[in-house]
């Protein structure tokens, strides 16, 4: 797979609720490697459309392509059957499990032989060394796998929470406002952490309202606006206030250099 | 550059690349796992029976007899056996209050079809009613989502009544064997062990198993810790719920086989106490009423606690009522550290 390929895409994606539009004829491109960032203001149908890829919304119509093979959603988990994992705003971890509970949570892995057949036991020490792998690959610090994610602060949390995600995560990783909750410093963990993730293969799409993060992190924008993408861009060549007045509509995205042509072929 | 160090505090937290992932799996330092044993749920209520214990012991001369141990064993079964369930609900940060209802329902029906029919179906037939009002309690909790509190309060005004109903406000003498065979057992050094205190010991076993070493168990303390949480990692919430009211269900059929061995009569105005016995049980042991901490050792210990307070304060000739007191004091307390505790956790 070379750095252009498509991983998921897109295309004339609609959604109405009675008579509100809220998708309205979008298109979606992420390619390999990449952070794509989406932005758009309250109302746009941002999270329609992320619905869309995540399962969580079926839309009345349109395509989309995973690898360049046609892909329908019904439910959330078909998207995670695909690959296609998510990160939430609101930490979706336990705080009263440790690390490597919350890390296998849901896909628990099972003794072998009769321990695990008959008496569903659990292979807390294999999950404890997958855990440990993970987040050490992933370099995020922490004491032991066996803390409990409460005495953990709400950065590790959101780490403790993106980790999960990139471990059980095989084509995409979705990331839904992961740093709304948190503080300055915490934020820059998480956006770290988040291109490491990049860096080891998984392209994200990391939703955000906070601009400084977007341009700081993403390899290019999706702008959406009026229920559909009215433009990528290159955030090397853009400046924010740029993205800001396209978003709003402000300015048309004609008037401006530095947005990605070719786009929705 | 600049930039670079103005985020330099990143780099407290996140280390580079490939830091042994051995030493995040080594065992916590020795005083680390010191700390934890001290504020184990099990400790502090452990702690507390032993203070029970032993200051009954010095102003009682019979409080340590081997009759008395036998005595408190047996005292223990019902509301023992009933607590491991509520223990399961209040792990999802639920409750149950048609606990002993639902027993006393489980018990009548087995008492009335046993004067005529065979013992063993009798048993089959209370395990069946039990588990339906468990269910129920399930359905309207897990998939209408209403209030464990207010359901289960319904149920319990509803149950007792169409107890009382069924059996005409009559109690059913229970004749001996399979239905009171708990009541029996062997005597070790002069103390009874029942059957009955047997089979509730093993049930703390296979309990404290289940929820420490399976994946069911795990996620039972999830859906209580965090329900979105759990959602979103694939577990089955609604689900979830539903199997624990009913595994709940299952205890107090058990529960019912234990009241029969205890007192051979199957009374529809009995055990009036047992809900909120179980429940202080419970929350003395130090299962946390917010869901997702706590286990059924500290149960056992809890049960443990508020009977051997009763025993005692009878031994030592105190009115009831303040074992009553006494008793109400000591779930105030537990419930407020477990608030102090829950504060302290959402920093």
């Amino acid at each position: 797979m070379n750095e252009q390929s498509t991983v998921l895409k897109a295309r004339g994606l609609t959604k109405h609720y009675g008579h509100v539009v809220a998708m309205d004829d979008s298109d979606f491109d992420l390619r390999a490697g990449e952070i794509l960032a989406v932005i758009g203001d309250n109302g746009a149908g941002k999270s329609t459309l992320i619905k869309s890829l995540t399962g969580a919304v079926v839309p009345d119509s349109g395509r989309m392509y995973l690898n360049d093979e046609q892909v329908a959603f019904h439910n959330p988990l078909d998207a995670r059957k695909a690959g296609i994992e998510t990160v939430y705003q609101e930490l979706g971890v336990a705080p009263a499990l440790d690390i490597a509970q919350n890390l296998y949570l849901g896909r628990e892995q099972r003794k072998r032989g009769i321990l695990g057949a008959v008496f569903r036991q659990v292979d807390a020490k294999a999950m404890r060394r997958g855990a440990a792998e993970q987040m050490s690959d992933l370099g995020i610090r922490i004491q032991s796998i066996r803390q409990k994610v409460e005495t953990l602060s709400g950065g590790q949390r959101q780490a403790v929470a993106v980790a999960r995600v990139a471990a059980w995560a095989t084509s995409v990783v979705i990331m839904d406002e992961p740093t709304a909750a948190l503080g300055v410093r915490e934020t820059n963990q998480v956006l770290d952490l988040i291109q490491r993730v990049r860096d080891r293969g998984l392209p994200v799409v990391l939703i955000s309202h906070n601009m400084p993060n977007v341009f700081q992190v993403a390899d290019r924008i999706h702008i959406h606006r009026l229920g559909r993408r009215i433009a990528l861009a290159d955030p090397s060549k853009i400046t924010m206030d740029d993205a800001v007045s396209v978003m709003t509509g402000a300015r048309k995205p004609e008037e401006l250099d530095g947005l990605i042509s070719g786009e929705g072929e | 550059m600049g930039a670079r160090e103005l985020l330099g505090r990143q780099v407290t937290l996140t280390r580079p690349v490939g830091v042994a992932p051995g030493e995040l799996q080594k065992k916590p330092a020795a005083r680390t796992r010191v700390r934890e044993l001290l504020t184990h749920q099990v400790t502090g209520p452990l702690a507390a029976l032993l203070v029970a214990i032993i200051i009954f012991s010095a102003t009682t001369d019979t409080f340590l007899s081997a009759g008395n141990w036998s005595l408190i064993a047996q005292q223990s079964v019902v509301v023992g056996t009933l607590a491991l369930g509520q223990t399961l609900i209040i792990l999802t940060a639920g409750i149950d209050l048609a606990i002993g209802a639902i027993m006393v329902m489980g018990a009548v029906v087995i008492g009335k079809y046993a004067l005529e029919g065979n013992p063993v179906v009798a048993l089959l037939l209370g395990l069946v009613v039990c588990v339906a009002f468990g269910a129920l309690n399930g359905v309207l909790v897990s998939l209408a989502g209403l209030p464990p509190f207010i359901v289960t309060l319904g149920l319990f005004t509803a149950v007792t009544a169409a107890a009382r109903l069924y059996s005409s406000s009559a109690s059913f003498p229970i004749a001996d064997g399979v239905l009171t065979v708990l009541g029996d057992g062997p005597s070790i050094g002069g103390v009874q062990i029942t059957y009955g205190v047997m089979l509730w010991v093993a049930m703390t076993f296979v309990l404290g198993y289940v929820l420490s070493s399976t994946a069911w168990g795990t996620r039972l303390y999830a859906v209580g810790d965090n329900p979105r949480a759990a959602e979103l990692s694939g577990i089955k919430v609604k689900r979830m719920l539903l199997t624990v009211y009913i595994v709940a269900a299952v205890i107090y059929a058990i529960a019912a086989w234990q009241s029969l061995g205890r007192t051979p009569t199957a009374d529809p105005s009995g055990y009036a106490t047992a809900n909120l016995d179980s429940i202080t049980a419970v929350a003395i042991g130090g299962t946390s009423f917010f869901g997702g901490r706590g286990g059924v050792w500290g149960t056992l210990v809890g049960t443990l606690i508020v009977v051997v307070l009763q025993n005692g304060l009878t031994q030592a000739g105190i009115d009831s009522l303040y074992q009553e007191v006494t008793t109400g004091a000591l779930v105030v307390v537990a419930v407020g550290l477990d608030r102090i505790m829950h504060k302290r956790q959402e920093r």
